[in-house]
């Protein structure tokens, strides 16, 4: 294998790791903002009564 | 009982486990329904404790004050960085009615075979990706009225889940919401006939074709941490796993396949050990051979 080129299987190992690191900082900010905006109490509210379009009703 | 089957029973119980709430008619309103559990699980259902990932979406993104949720989208985020479709296979109660649907009766060869050969099977899995863009994300926003509230379209219109788990036994239980059936229910009851009669003939017929969670954690697949591996100089190409692959995924070309709910029967049935699974295994990567994975193929797998 050439020198400058790096082997595919580090390349994607590496590309992997980047994606986790991206998507676990998207993951732990969305929910931090979610919280912050008090989407929380919204999840809440919805689940703690019954919801009648999941049964088919309203 | 197979190790898989006991982790699916008891998510399945760990998701429901207010199991008082089956005889009495009514949810449970305690504080965890403020956190969504990994699978999918009506949070209508009497039995469940936590939020449904995909109605804490429409939830959020149909009521008057939000246009997206954050908090439920870095939640299933989370929750596919970490395992992909391993909640397909693992923590999904309604996967686990699937696979008991599909084992409780037999089927002639004949229908597994028509499956994979049939020109709309592969285009048809595109749908669960139709439903996560335009019922879980675009239509919840997009029928806000005048109030400035929307219909969590997916489970309105569509959600078997919540159809059968949740519609089920408060209809049973409660002679004044029976009253209310109509036009709606009909739709929602027909798409839970069609599901159950699917899932006979069809192994996991929902979340192959219709389950948008299942098509969002799919996307992770190839980084999650949990994947599965393929040792590409072990593999001797004989094809067993592919046939023995319930959700019609050939691991020996796509182990990242986002169809893949990482039940681990391809890791069984292969003949050369040269796929594994786990969080952190490197050992079977092709070129970077260690004593570890260096299994020498067996004998070509005859059926």
């Amino acid at each position: 294998m050439d020198a400058g080129r790096p082997e595919p299987v580090k390349t994607d190992a590496r590309r992997r790791r980047a994606l986790r690191a991206v998507f676990f900082v998207i993951a732990v900010a969305f929910i931090l903002i979610g919280w912050h905006r008090g989407e929380i109490r919204t999840v809440f509210i919805k689940a703690a009564t019954i919801c009648l379009e999941c049964i088919g009703i309203g | 009982m197979h190790p898989r089957r006991i982790i699916q029973w008891l998510a399945a119980l760990g998701y429901n486990a207010n199991i008082p709430g089956f005889f009495k008619g009514r949810i449970y309103r305690g504080e965890l329904k403020s956190f969504c559990v990994p699978g999918l699980n009506c949070y209508s259902c009497p039995g469940a404790v936590a939020s449904c990932p995909l109605g804490a979406v429409q939830a959020v993104i149909a009521s008057a004050r939000y246009a997206f949720s954050f908090y439920a989208v870095g939640l299933m985020i989370g929750f596919g960085l970490m395992f992909g479709r391993l909640i397909c296979g693992f923590l999904c109660p309604f996967g686990l009615l699937q696979e008991l649907l599909h084992a409780s009766h037999a089927r002639p060869a004949k229908f597994k075979k028509a499956e994979k050969t049939a020109k709309i099977a592969r285009p048809a899995r595109l749908v669960k990706y139709i439903l996560l863009a335009v019922f879980v994300f675009a239509l919840p926003f997009l029928t806000k009225g005048a109030a400035g509230v929307g219909d969590p379209a997916f489970c309105k219109y569509i959600c078997p889940a919540g159809t059968i788990t949740a519609g089920g036994p408060l209809l049973a239980a409660n002679p004044l919401m029976r009253e209310g059936l109509g036009l709606l229910f009909a739709l929602k009851a027909s798409i839970a006939l069609i599901t159950i009669a699917g899932c006979l003939a069809s192994y996991r017929f929902f979340c192959k074709y219709l389950c948008p969670l299942g098509a969002f954690y799919g996307l992770f697949n190839s980084f999650a941490l949990y994947r599965l591996r393929l040792n590409k100089d072990a593999c001797t190409r004989c094809g067993a796993c592919a046939s023995v692959c319930g959700m019609g995924v050939n691991p020996a070309r796509s182990p990242d396949s986002p169809e893949c709910i990482r039940c681990g029967d391809c890791v069984k049935t292969c003949p050369a050990s040269a796929i594994s699974r786990g969080f952190r295994n490197r050992a079977c990567q092709p070129q970077t051979e260690s004593a570890s994975c260096a299994i020498p193929p067996k004998t070509r797998y005859k059926k």
